[in-house]
C-alpha cells in the first residue's frame, strides 16, 4: 500500500501554478466516453498529471473532482490510497528509480543494493536528490525477477543491476539525462 | 518424453512477433473470424468449460464454469476485465506474453468478451508493466485500424471496444473485486463476495475477470479443439475428489537461486526438481537448494526433500503448501537462512495488506515484528507457536477476512515453521551467531 517514504521539504521548492493545462484537461476529458461512471477516470487523470508536474498538487484534486462530478475528498481518498501518487511538498525528482526488494531480487542482493543507493544518493527510501534529478524508491516485486536484481526508471525495467558499479553508471546516465531536460 | 513445442510462447523472439502483420502471417485471427461467423456465444463457452480450462491467475478456478455464472439473457452490459496486475512477487508470465505477443492476448479477450456478450474490455495493467502496456496498447491500435475491434468485428455483428487501464503500484488490485474497485476510481478494498462479480461487478454489471495467459490458453482451445488441450496436463488425482485436473500448457517462471532464471512453457505437472534442474539450469554456485516458494509468495515454502511433486493444481497441496498459484518458482540455496526467506515474505504481505480487515492489517504487521524480532536474535521460544497461530487464523478460509491476501500471508509463515521448525529453533538458541546481525539473503 503506502510507502514509508520521507518528504523532503528542505528542497524549498517553489509552488507549481495552476491551473491544469489545457492540453491535460482535453485528456482527462476525453477518457470519460470510455466508462459508465466518472468516477472510474480518477487513476488516469491522476496519471496524467503526476506525469505531467511530477506530483498532484492539491488545486489538480480540486479540478479533477469538478471534471468527474466528485468531491475533492473522494478523489484525494483515492489518491491516497495509492502511496504512487505524491503530494506537492513530496514532489517527485526529474526520474523515479525504483529499486525491487521482492525475494527473487533480494536473494540476489537487492537489499544491500538499496541501502547502497540510498547512500550513495545521499536520501533516504523515498527522498529526492537535492539537485531533483533522482526520487529513490523501493519497489515490492516488479515483476522482473528472470533480470534480478532489477530496478525501474519511472515504468521501464532495467535488468541485472547486481553491484555498485553498475548501479552506479546507472545513477550517472540518470542524473545527465535529467540535466538535460532541465 | 519428446521435447515439448511451446504453443503460448510459440512466437517468443520471431521477427515482427510484436506486430499485426506478423501475427496474421503466423496464422493470427483465423480463429477469431472462424468463431465469430460459425459458432453462438454459447458454443464457445460450452468448448471452454469442456476443455477442462483452469484459471491461470493464481486461484485455478474453472474459466468456462465462471463463464455460465453470468445471468441467463441479461440485457447488458456485461464487461470483461482482464486480470493483468500480476503482482505476486516473482511472477512475470503475463509481462512476457503482453510484451512479445500481444495479438494473441488480444484475440483471447475478443473470444472471451464474445462468449460472455461483452461489448466492453478493461485491460487492467499494473503500472510497472510500462513496456508491456504500451506494446498493449498499440496492438489494440493496430487491431482498431484492421477492423478486429471496434465496430462490426471483420464484418460480423459483434462489436467490442478494449480499453488500457493502468493501475498505480498495488498488489491489492489483482484481487477481482479490488481490481473493479479501483477500476472504479475506488481505493482498491475487495468486496464481500457473494454477490460474485459474475452477478455484480463493474459498475454494478455482471463482470467476468480473466487472467491473460488464461485468455491466450482460449484462443489455441477453440483453435485446435478440447483433445488437444486434455492431451496435454495431468488428469483429475482419484484420491482428491475436489481436484478438477491440470489440463494443458502452463508457463512456469524460474527465479532466485538458480543458474538460468528464466520463464518456460510446459504442458502441467512438470515436477519441481526438473524444473529447477533442467529448465533453471541448476542450483547456483554448485550449491545445494534448501528450498522453494513453488507458486510465489502466497503459496508457501516447502524443502528440497518435496521436490518431486508435480506442478500441476493439486500437486503442491499434497506436500500441505498452498497450492500451484501462479507456478512461479523461487529458489533458495542452503546457506541461505530460512529467517531471512520468511522476513521478506513477511515484510511483503505486511506492506501490502490493504488494511481493510483487522485480522490481515494487524496480523501482517504482528507476524513481521516477531520475525523481525527472531532474525535480530531477540526471539523468544513461544514465538514460533505465536506466528503459526497469527497465521492460522488471519484470512478468507477461517473466515476471518474479506480477501485472500491474509491466507497468503499466512501460508509461508505455517509452511516456513512446520518444515523447517529445527532451523529456526537453532537460530533462536544461537541468536543473532556472536551478537552479529545476520546480513539479507544475497550478501554471502
Amino acid at each position: 500500500m503506502s510507502h514509508p517514504h520521507t518528504p523532503v521539504s528542505s528542497r524549498n521548492l517553489p509552488p507549481i501554478p495552476g491551473p491544469l493545462s489545457a492540453e491535460i484537461r482535453g485528456q482527462i476529458l476525453a477518457l470519460l466516453p470510455r466508462y459508465p461512471s466518472k468516477q472510474a477516470v480518477t487513476l488516469p487523470a491522476l496519471h496524467l498529471v503526476q506525469d505531467s508536474v511530477r506530483c498532484v498538487p492539491n488545486w489538480a484534486v480540486e479540478e479533477i473532482a469538478d471534471i468527474l462530478d466528485l468531491s475533492p475528498a473522494e478523489v484525494h481518498d483515492t489518491m491516497s490510497f495509492y502511496g504512487f501518487f505524491r503530494t506537492e511538498a513530496d514532489r517527485l525528482g526529474v526520474k523515479r528509480l525504483w529499486v525491487c526488494r521482492s525475494l527473487a531480487c533480494s536473494l540476489r542482493g537487492a537489499d544491500e543494493l538499496l541501502e547502497k543507493t540510498a547512500a550513495l544518493l545521499g536520501v533516504p527510501v523515498g527522498g529526492t536528490t537535492a539537485d531533483g534529478t533522482i526520487t529513490l524508491e523501493l519497489a515490492e516485486c516488479l515483476g522482473a525477477c528472470e533480470g534480478a536484481p532489477a530496478c525501474m526508471i519511472d515504468d521501464e525495467h532495467v535488468h541485472d543491476i547486481s553491484d555498485m558499479t553498475k548501479m552506479t553508471e546507472l545513477v550517472t546516465r540518470l542524473k545527465q539525462s535529467s540535466a538535460n531536460k532541465h | 518424453m519428446s521435447a515439448y513445442e511451446p504453443v503460448l510462447l510459440r512466437r517468443l523472439g520471431k521477427k515482427e512477433c510484436q506486430s499485426i502483420a506478423g501475427y496474421r502471417a503466423d496464422g493470427g485471427y483465423k480463429t477469431l473470424e472462424r468463431v465469430l461467423r460459425e459458432m453462438t456465444p454459447d458454443q464457445v463457452t460450452t468448448q471452454v468449460k469442456d476443455s477442462g480450462l483452469r484459471g491461470r491467475g493464481g486461484a485455478g478456478f474453472p474459466t468456462g464454469l465462471k463463464w455460465t455464472f453470468l445471468p441467463k439473457g441479461h440485457p447488458g452490459p456485461v464487461y470483461l476485465c482482464v486480470n493483468c496486475d500480476e503482482s505476486e512477487p516473482c511472477t512475470f508470465n503475463n509481462r512476457v506474453l503482453i510484451e512479445n505477443d500481444p495479438h494473441q492476448v488480444i484475440e483471447g479477450i475478443i473470444l472471451a468478451s464474445y462468449a460472455i456478450r461483452a461489448k466492453t474490455a478493461y485491460f487492467y495493467v499494473r503500472y510497472e508493466y510500462g513496456f508491456g502496456t504500451r506494446q498493449i496498447q498499440k496492438a489494440i491500435d493496430e487491431a482498431y485500424e484492421a477492423g478486429i475491434l471496434g465496430n462490426k468485428i471483420l464484418g460480423t455483428d459483434y462489436s467490442l471496444d478494449i480499453f488500457v487501464h493502468r493501475g498505480a503500484a498495488a498488489y491489492i488490485c489483482g484481487e477481482e473485486t479490488g481490481l473493479i474497485e479501483s477500476l472504479e476510481g475506488k481505493r482498491a478494498w475487495p468486496r464481500i463476495k457473494p454477490p460474485f462479480p459474475a452477478i455484480e461487478g463493474a459498475f454494478r454489471k455482471p463482470t467476468i475477470v480473466n487472467n491473460p495467459e488464461t485468455l491466450a490458453n482460449v484462443v489455441h482451445i477453440m483453435d485446435r479443439g478440447i483433445e488437444w488441450f486434455k492431451s496435454l496436463g495431468v488428469p483429475p488425482d482419484p484420491k482428491n475428489p475436489r481436484d478438477a485436473g491440470s489440463y494443458g500448457p502452463k508457463l512456469y517462471c524460474v527465479s532466485g537461486h538458480v543458474n538460468k532464471p528464466g520463464i518456460v512453457e510446459l504442458p502441467m505437472g512438470v515436477t519441481l526438481r526438473e524444473l529447477v534442474d533442467k529448465h533453471g539450469g541448476g542450483v547456483w554456485k554448485g550449491r545445494k537448494a534448501k528450498g522453494a516458494i513453488p507458486g510465489g509468495n502466497s503459496m508457501g515454502v516447502i524443502p528440497e526433500s518435496e521436490f518431486d511433486i508435480p506442478l500441476d493444481f493439486n500437486g503442491p497441496g499434497t506436500v500441505k503448501a498452498l497450492g500451484l498459484g501462479t507456478a512461479a518458482v523461487t529458489v533458495f540455496d542452503e546457506e541461505t537462512s530460512i529467517v531471512d526467506v520468511l522476513y521478506n515474505l513477511c515484510r511483503f504481505f505486511a506492506h501490502e495488506s490493504c488494511g481493510q480487515c483487522t485480522p490481515c492489517r494487524e496480523g501482517t504487521g504482528w507476524m513481521l515484528k516477531i520475525v523481525e524480532r527472531i532474525r535480530n536474535g531477540q526471539g523468544r521460544r513461544e514465538d514460533l507457536d505465536i506466528l503459526e497461530e497469527v497465521a492460522d487464523r488471519i484470512g478468507i478460509m477461517p473466515g476471518t477476512t474479506i480477501c485472500g491476501l491474509a491466507d497468503g500471508a499466512g501460508w509461508p509463515v505455517k509452511t516456513a515453521i512446520r518444515k523447517f521448525r529445527p532451523e529456526f529453533e537453532s537460530y533462536l538458541k544461537e541468536g543473532t551467531r556472536g551478537g552479529v546481525r545476520l546480513k539479507m539473503a544475497g550478501a554471502h
